[in-house]
């Protein structure tokens, strides 16, 4: 049977032995590393039998902060993958010199800078971004869940699944060589025959799901199920910034599906979107994934900015200076995302009118976003400020972004984006505001919601090493690529002529090594603080003093998130409560009618994995019959009608006693 | 933080902070409109493959051009397929507000037939086409042009699968609260495809004549 190409061919597609790299050192190496740790994962799991209850409880959970908390872990996961790409890179451009070939292959150089980019975009920074959403949001406008809480599980679920999906490319076959956009004629069929691109694709496609469902499901919850009071005037930051970034994610999502959709009929069905002959135009590729590409930077700052309202009102004892303005410049900023993309190839010769247009319409974001910097100094002047890690992250960003923004509003103008174009100066630009404004943002609301979600707070130490070791790391690792940008270097190369150069280059190596030791401070960070939780242990709710409705509930929060619906009458409302001497409910408890758990999500999320395995490798039989999997199941799903249950008074009353005993051995 | 819930504030009595005499919110009660947001992104998807033709869709590659190919007195007829089955889901919706199951099903079994015979001319257009040698690969005008109008044929596909499952479900479970709401959304998504092909019908195939 094996000596019967076409047989095998109908039954493994494209799939060969030659398709797992075991020729690459590198890989085989990687790959028993990962093996090993999955297998002692695996291993650990079994023998303390966890399984049972990480399916009970977290996998098919339907609870918003539950899922919040999947979604942060797969963030720190893929962080520390992208990472790993990041330092290959950095350390093989540091090596290429003087002859030197480094010691990365121009096939394997290529991929490892087109994973760095998907997988810190897509999944680590949206993953991180969209758990605190899902676990802030609807405590802090007074909700028990979101909206669609089936759903929510689902895009999670989507998420991993295309986050799996890149990984395996590791080890199966192979990534794409396109860079992050995957910009055709080169990642057409033509140009790249193999599995990268489909690999790119359908990873994209399946997180895309998540991501938009996700979406969908937030301004739902936001705008139908605040609690009684709570105007929209009166929504914390946070939760604005999150509205504004859904909005977001539902109207650029769509572009990047309808796009790549293009992309797979050219690769698959041989159509003529982005070809150079027939009629085809590559530029329309561009225009379109950039119209996704810009509104999706909005998506990842918006809610950093929101985490850095909270944070300096906290930490500042005060409320947000400015908080009408704060709330239309986020809007403003919403629409103007929309105007701008443009700015991400002047050189296509589109003439100067039109360039104009997006280079006026594009440093006109600068306004708002000026806006809000002031309005942050103005809520810590003469505030009562208190230094706690994430205060500290907040000035750093402060002072990180301002550079990234301006060097932004540079590039934004066209003559100067002609020079500046692809060149290690955008790589710097775009690194200092995304990890000076998304990333900073991240760590900042990560160490404040930590509290709420765990109980007890994260070891102040090994914060500040990991602080002050990214702060940094960061600064060493890309100034060196804005002065090596103005002298011409362009993004992407693998080798260099000029030893002039290398200098450069090896600072930059340096700050990505500080980097380094500042993830691990921070994995260290969450082992300590999980080792010392005792004494990082907060049994009020409200560690920081805090303002919003989160911190009025219990840490972690019961299932049912409020045992009543709080009443709000003003911003800060949890401020005003303490404020005006609000007394907790002892009594009166009743049922909670609450979503119940169920597997669906995680069964079409792994069947979305085994589709997208087989469109990849060309199994038609089994993308078909996964494709029809996929169709019962979604549909056997609607024939359940009994999705909720009610949490019993006595459970209620139960937890709820639990809390007011904690609380009185606190106030003795 | 203790003192008691009367003690002071500039407005007088004493605020309520929480609802003590809740009820069960409704089941799905944000479901309409999110069903709402997701036909927004669903539309931003034709959105886009408006877009494109509009780009591409002059560009034959010296092949054949929508003069050569478009049929209007078919295209017409297949057209009023599908309106007409967006007056049958309106009686349908009509007949489910009275609670008449016998009736809603009958309506949505012919709305489903029109949308099926909208299918069949829609296939048959292709198939003749195709035959003709104007393929999707032939030229950017045609990946678009077939892109479009399938993605909408694509749309309303699904939409025929979600009918006769709801139809299963309705004779098993009756016009209860949950099926209600159900159908509620394939009429919007049935009426937005309506929308959707009047925008093809009028861009594409009408404007496709006069260019």
């Amino acid at each position: 049977m094996f000596d019967n190409p076409d047989l095998l061919k109908a039954v493994f597609g494209r799939l060969t032995l030659e398709s797992f790299p075991y020729h690459e050192p590198i890989l085989v190496g990687t790959f028993a590393m990962v093996a090993l740790g999955g297998l002692a994962l695996v291993g650990l799991l079994t023998y303390y039998r966890l399984w049972g209850y990480l399916w009970r409880e977290w996998f098919t959970s339907i609870d918003h902060k539950r899922i919040g908390i999947m979604y942060m872990i797969l963030g720190i996961v893929m962080l520390l993958r992208g990472f790993a790409d990041a330092i290959m890179m950095r350390l093989q451009q540091a090596m290429a010199f003087g002859g030197s070939e480094g010691y990365l292959p121009a096939h394997h150089y290529d991929q490892v800078f087109t994973a760095h980019g998907v997988i810190m975009i897509f999944f680590v920074a949206m993953p991180l971004v969209t758990g605190l959403m899902n676990f802030v949001v609807p405590l802090q406008i007074g909700a028990r869940d979101v909206s669609f809480p089936f759903l929510n599980n689902f895009s999670f679920w989507m998420t991993t699944a295309g986050a799996i999906l890149v990984m395996m490319s590791l080890f199966v076959g192979e990534f794409a060589k396109t860079g992050w956009l995957a910009y055709p004629p080169l990642s057409n069929i033509g140009y790249s025959p193999d599995v990268g691109v489909d690999y790119y694709i359908w990873a994209l496609q399946i997180a895309g799901i998540g991501t938009l469902l996700s979406g969908v499901n937030l301004v739902a919850t936001i705008v139908k199920m605040r609690a009684p009071g709570m105007t929209m005037m009166k929504l914390p930051v946070f939760t604005w910034t999150a509205l504004c970034t859904n909005v977001l994610i539902v109207a650029a999502f769509p572009v990047l599906t309808a796009v790549l959709a293009l992309l797979s009929l050219d690769r698959y069905v041989g159509t003529n979107f982005f070809t150079n002959d027939f009629g085809g135009n590559p530029m329309m590729y561009v225009n379109l994934i950039w119209i996704w590409g810009h509104p999706e930077v909005y998506i990842l700052i918006l809610p950093a900015f929101g985490i850095f309202s909270e944070v300096t009102s906290t930490f500042s004892g005060k409320r947000l200076f400015g908080y009408t303005s704060m709330v239309y410049a986020t809007v403003v900023i919403t629409i103007l995302a929309y105007l701008v993309w443009l700015h991400h190839f002047f050189t296509m010769g589109s003439g100067a009118s039109v360039n104009s247009f997006f280079g006026i319409t594009t440093m006109i974001i600068s306004i708002p976003t000026g806006a809000k910097i002031f309005n942050w100094l103005f809520t810590m002047y003469r505030g009562r400020i208190r230094f706690e890690l994430p205060m500290m992250w907040t000035i750093a960003f402060m002072l990180t972004f301002v550079i990234g923004g301006m060097t932004g509003v540079l590039l934004a103008v066209p003559p100067a984006d002609f020079v500046l174009h692809n060149s290690l100066f955008l790589v710097a630009h775009f690194h200092n505001v995304i990890i000076g404004g998304v990333l900073f943002g991240l760590f900042a609301g990560i160490s404040y919601w930590f509290p709420k979600a765990f109980g007890f707070k994260l070891d102040p130490f090994w914060g500040k090493m990991s602080f002050w070791f990214w702060v940094i790391g960061f600064y060493f690792a890309f100034m060196p690529l804005y002065v090596l940008g103005l002298m011409g270097v362009t993004r992407r190369l693998r080798v260099f002529n000029d030893p002039s150069l290398q200098i450069w280059f090896v600072i930059a190596a340096f700050g990505a090594v500080l980097i380094a030791v500042g993830i691990l401070s921070f994995l260290i960070q969450i082992y300590v603080s999980i080792r010392n939780r005792e004494k990082l242990a907060d049994l009020t709710g409200d560690p920081w003093d805090g303002r919003t409705l989160e911190w009025s509930t219990s840490s972690p929060p019961p299932a049912y998130n409020f045992a009543f619906t709080p009443v709000v009458h003003d911003l800060d409302a949890w401020h005003d409560m303490k404020r005006r001497g609000y007394t907790r409910p002892l009594e009166g408890f009743k049922a909670i009618h609450m979503p119940s758990n169920t597997g669906t999500g995680i069964i079409l999320a792994v069947l979305s994995i085994i589709f997208g395995f087989a469109m990849i490798w060309y199994i038609w039989w089994l993308a078909a019959a996964s494709f029809i999997a996929l169709l019962a199941v979604t549909i056997g799903h609607t024939f359940n009608y009994k999705r909720d249950f009610h949490i019993p008074a006595e459970d209620v009353v139960r937890t709820e006693g639990e809390r007011t005993a904690l609380l009185a051995g606190v106030a003795r | 933080m203790s003192s008691p819930a009367s003690a002071v504030h500039g407005d007088g009595a004493a605020p309520t902070f929480y609802l003590v005499d809740e009820h069960d919110h409704a089941e799905g009660g944000s479901t309409m409109f999110g069903f709402w947001i997701y036909l927004m992104s669903d539309c931003l998807i034709f959105a886009v493959l408006f877009a494109t033709y509009g780009v591409l869709g002059s560009n034959y590659a010296a092949g054949p051009s929508p003069k050569d190919l478009f049929d209007l007195p078919l295209v017409a007829l297949n057209t009023s397929m599908l309106l007409f089955s967006s007056i049958t889901y309106g009686f349908a919706m009509l007949t489910m507000d009275k609670g008449r199951i016998a009736a809603t099903q009958g309506w949505l079994a012919v709305t489903g037939l029109f949308g099926l015979a909208f299918l069949g001319i829609e296939l048959y257009e292709f198939a003749h086409m195709i035959h003709e040698g104007a393929t999707p690969q032939r030229s950017a005008f045609l990946s678009s042009f077939f892109t479009l109008v399938g993605t909408h044929g694509l749309h309303v596909t699904v939409g025929l699968v979600w009918l006769v499952t709801l139809m299963i479900q309705v004779k098993r479970y009756g016009l209860i609260q949950a099926n209600k709401r159900r159908l509620m959304c394939l009429s919007l998504f049935w009426h937005f495809l309506d929308v959707i092909w009047i925008g093809v019908f009028t861009f594409v195939y009408l404007m496709g004549m006069l260019r």
